[in-house]
């Protein structure tokens, strides 16, 4: 045997072991699989790297992307990181364990997943969270879900059309096949009725206009129907929360909490609701308790919800979440603090409105929404060829001017700084008109 | 490992920060021009929005410094068991080592910098990385073609099944809406086929773990969307008609569904596509040894074989590419491996769970004595420990056991077809030498339980906590802070 350092049999160790098993050889192993079924071919794949060969070869993946300076949210923002999230996320206690089936040695894992269902339900204002969910859009879909499973004989869902495209999708495909009823509307109260199980809309549209949502929890709990709200909960540090709106559920992707954009993943989703939907409630759930001698504990809890108990009849088939992402999310919040989170979201929200305004006297834009508040995130109406000015764009280096419905959108947080918008805007100056 | 009995909100003091920020937007230029016009009030968020729209209560998060913030986690770091702390041989989970150059090669800037929608011309690398990865896995599973979003193996499942309801109804054969579970199949595939508004048949297991043919073919008709099956099963064991059986659904119009959470023991040596099955979820975590992360991220690509790829439809399952992260892991592993070191992966995880079966049955029941694969399955102590007056000790109780002992516990009570089911994984990175002193505990604790079970009963002793009020912990739920 030629060695691999993953592997550490000798040859004589594997000698020992196939006389222990009782076969002459690792072939021997495989007697119960029918012949035709044994690969015999070589697979088609590279030979053996080393550990620099492929260190050297994903060097120069990397190299085949271009580094952008991103202006873009729609879903994923690019925030500042701070340094001691990957070192603390890093530490291989926390990173290759797994789900804390055994309370007594996973105590670190149960108890930062205590802390960020605690941080969560401070964020949203809301009772009870999970242990994660996979990513916001995902985790809207379950608490649809959740709302048909809350309410009786309602199996019809409404699902603002202002939340950002991937979410509309997601939920479009989950729900196809368990055969609940979707409306997608721009005015999703005039959709209420007697068969309606939940009403779904964002805290902020896909264009970044801050919705204004007086009056929704009560028309939507006058119609019977559970409110959902999808949430950036970076923003809930200054937004009125889920629970302050009045929603029974709110949802959202914990990316904004710290975490790299990473071509999209991983990220996390959350979930959290009201005392009254805890048993309907998806995933994993850790609860505080006390061992036999009385020491303060924590355990997965409130499992006869989950799959491995109840099959079939399980609230979900979530089992594996995004818990190393809900640590990132918790060592974030745990930086920030309140004032540290207000002040990401005004260094934002100031970026984006100085982005607003230059862009707007370039003369290359109208206002989409005027008036209309707005934190990190807005639409433009350009007045220049947008193939053009994406171009360009790019061509200095910017990820930018996303075209949506007819608009191009932006994005600001507190990484951008006053010379990169203001080489942005120079770069846009050159568009002709 | 030493007992911590803090939360991050109890560290707070009113005042104290960890963040390290600008004070303001443009704090680093005193340009009058900017003052100019960039109104006051803009810089404030109360200035971006009516007060309405704003926060009401007090957030209150923890204000901590730095320095508790990274002890704080340090310490619970330190009451946390994870592969790199000892042997880790949960049934069905494959906790199989995870090589460090995957985590430097995830964490690269040249990756995690990307904007999911960023255009296609700036992210030639990264795509690069799905379409290797999505080759390799095809030519491992015998799959023609994957996609990544899933992004646990959980929802690969329901991934797959929504796959498998789209070529019935593109096929104008929408009635089919049951699909074939077996009685050992992980909880996942039940609760997954629910989800996608399937309803679950079960087929019961024969008295050799297999799925029994003859149960199986009554349940076959026009209204069986497929069946669901991990090869090797639940019980380690591998399902030798899985031929008959894809011959069987194939021909009553139904799709074979591979759950690779069991693909391990394969690796390098049998493909699921050349034993029949349609459609399959890959767990990278697993098999391709991304860590678990105390539960995620995973990822669970899903496969399609030629009878589907006709009729494709990606389902859109989650928000953009999947965990790129866990993939560009994978994919390091996989080109590590190579062509060479594949073929021994399988054989070599095998071999280790033999060897544990057969070193220790005289001591814990074996169910079901054939040749495993990557997993076993007893069914409790031979000797227990029972007498006059004394319970004897029970699966759960070996389990404690073992965490004094220095090692995780294997995955207890399933498969749910033995009441004292003790499912052990070793997988192909453990030592000779920890197998052995793995067997050797096990055969001590197997000992204690003869002599007094109540050894067993107090365990474990030596763990930063005792045994936990489950109970109560249900009954009153305290879920946060």
């Amino acid at each position: 045997m030629a060695g691999f350092s993953y592997f550490p049999h000798t040859d004589d160790d594997i000698r020992v072991m196939l006389e222990r098993a009782g076969v002459r050889n690792l072939d021997g192993l495989y007697s119960d699989v029918p012949a035709d079924f044994i690969y015999q071919g070589e697979y088609d794949l590279p030979d053996a790297m080393s550990e620099q060969q492929v260190r050297d070869f994903f060097e120069k993946l990397g190299e085949k992307n271009t580094k952008l300076k991103v202006f873009v949210g729609q879903g994923a923002y690019d925030h500042y990181v701070p340094a001691v999230i990957p070192y603390i996320t890093s530490r291989s206690e926390f990173l290759t364990a797994y789900t804390p089936y055994q309370c007594e040695i996973s105590q670190g894992t149960l108890r930062y997943i205590f802390e960020w269902q605690s941080m969560i339900c401070r964020l949203t204002g809301l009772d009870v969270s999970n242990a994660s969910m996979y990513d916001g859009p995902s985790a809207a879909a379950e608490a649809l879900r959740m709302a048909v499973a809350s309410t009786r004989k309602r199996n019809k869902v409404i699902v603002s059309t202002k939340l950002m495209q991937n979410v509309l999708d997601v939920v479009k495909t989950y729900l196809k096949y368990p055969d609940i009823e979707v409306v997608f509307a721009w005015d999703v109260l005039d959709e209420l009725g007697p068969d309606v199980a939940g009403v779904l809309v964002p805290s902020i549209c896909r264009h970044g206009v801050i919705q204004d949502l007086t009056g929704y929890a009560e028309k939507v709990h006058e119609a019977g129907a559970l409110l959902i709200e999808y949430c950036d909960p970076s923003a809930l540090a200054v937004l009125k929360t889920p629970a302050e709106w009045g929603a029974d559920i709110a949802v959202g992707d914990a990316q904004t909490l710290g975490m790299p954009i990473c071509y999209g993943g991983p990220y996390a989703g959350f979930i959290a609701c009201k005392q009254d939907y805890m048993r309907k409630i998806p995933g994993r759930i850790v609860g505080q308790s006390v061992d036999a001698s009385g020491k303060r504990c924590f355990v997965l809890t409130l499992q006869a919800r989950e799959q491995h108990i109840r099959r079939e009849k399980a609230t979900s088939n979530i089992c594996s979440n995004e818990s190393l992402m809900a640590l990132w999310a918790t060592v974030y919040l745990s930086l920030m603090g309140p004032e540290g989170l207000r002040k990401v979201n005004e260094l934002s929200c100031a970026g984006a409105h100085y982005l607003y305004d230059e862009l707007l006297k370039t003369g290359r834009f109208e206002e989409a929404f005027p008036g209309r508040p707005f934190l990190k995130e807005f639409c433009l109406k350009p007045k220049v060829d947008v193939a053009v000015l994406q171009q360009k764009l790019l061509d200095a280096g910017f990820f930018a001017a996303l075209e949506l419905d007819g608009y191009v959108t932006f994005c600001v947080t507190e990484k951008r700084t006053k010379e990169e918008i203001d080489a942005l805007v120079a770069v846009v100056k050159e568009v002709a008109l | 490992m030493k007992y911590y009995d803090k939360l991050i909100f109890e560290l707070s003091r009113p005042g104290r920060i960890g963040y390290s920020l600008p004070d303001s937007f443009d704090a680093a230029k005193t340009d009058a021009a900017t003052d100019e016009h960039f109104s006051a009030k803009r810089r404030c968020i109360c200035g971006a929005a009516p007060q309405q729209l704003l926060r009401q209560s007090k957030l209150d998060l923890p204000e901590v410094s730095e320095v508790d913030v990274v002890r704080h986690y340090t310490n619970l770091s330190q009451m946390n068991f994870g592969v790199d702390t000892g042997f880790y041989p949960l049934g069905s989970c494959t906790m199989k080592y995870n090589p460090k150059i995957n985590e430097e090669i995830a964490n690269h800037p040249l990756f995690t910098g990307l904007h999911p929608l960023q255009p296609a011309e700036t992210v030639k690398g990264a795509q690069e990385v799905i379409d290797g990865l999505d080759k390799a896995l095809a030519a491992i599973t015998g799959m023609k073609h994957f996609t990544f979003l899933p992004c646990a193996g959980a929802h690969g499942e329901l991934t797959g099944l929504m796959l498998m309801r789209e070529y019935h109804m593109a096929r104008g054969d929408a009635a089919r809406t049951k699909v074939i579970v077996p009685d050992s199949a992980h909880g996942t595939n039940p609760a997954s086929a629910a989800v996608c508004g399937l309803e679950i048949v079960e087929v019961k297991s024969g008295a050799d773990g297999l799925v029994d043919v003859e149960s199986l073919k009554p349940l076959l008709g026009s209204d069986i969307a497929g069946i669901m099956m991990t090869n090797p099963n639940t019980l380690g064991l591998f399902e030798r008609q899985i031929g008959e059986i894809a011959k069987l659904v194939h021909d009553c119009g139904g799709l074979l569904y591979y759950d690779g959470a069991n693909m391990n023991p394969l690796l390098g040596k049998v493909r699921p596509g050349d034993m029949g099955f349609d459609i399959m979820q890959m767990n990278l975590h697993k098999t391709f040894s991304t860590p678990h992360g105390g539960g995620g991220p995973g990822s669970g690509p899903v496969g399609v074989g030629e009878r589907v790829l006709p009729y494709l439809r990606i389902p859109q399952t989650s928000g953009f590419h999947g965990n790129f992260g866990v993939m560009l892991r994978a994919y390091a592993y996989i080109l590590m491996l190579g062509k060479q070191n594949v073929k021994l992966a399988g054989p070599l995880a095998v071999l280790g769970a033999n060897y544990i079966k057969e070193s220790l049955k005289d001591c814990y029941k074996l169910p079901i004595p054939s040749v495993c694969k990557h997993e076993f399955v007893f069914d409790g102590l031979i000797n227990d420990g029972a007498r006059e007056g004394k319970a004897g000790a029970t699966t759960l109780d070996v389990a404690k056991r073992l965490l004094d002992y220095g090692f995780h516990a294997p995955t207890i009570y399933f498969p749910l077809l033995f009441h004292q089911a003790i499912m052990i994984e070793p997988t192909e990175t453990e030592s000779l030498e920890t197998l052995d002193e793995f067997i050797a505990v096990m055969r001590k604790i197997a000992a204690e339980a003869a002599e007094d079970p109540d050894i067993l009963h107090g365990a474990p002793h030596n763990t930063p906590i005792g045994r936990p009020d489950e109970t109560t912990a249900a009954r009153n739920p305290i879920l946060k802070a």
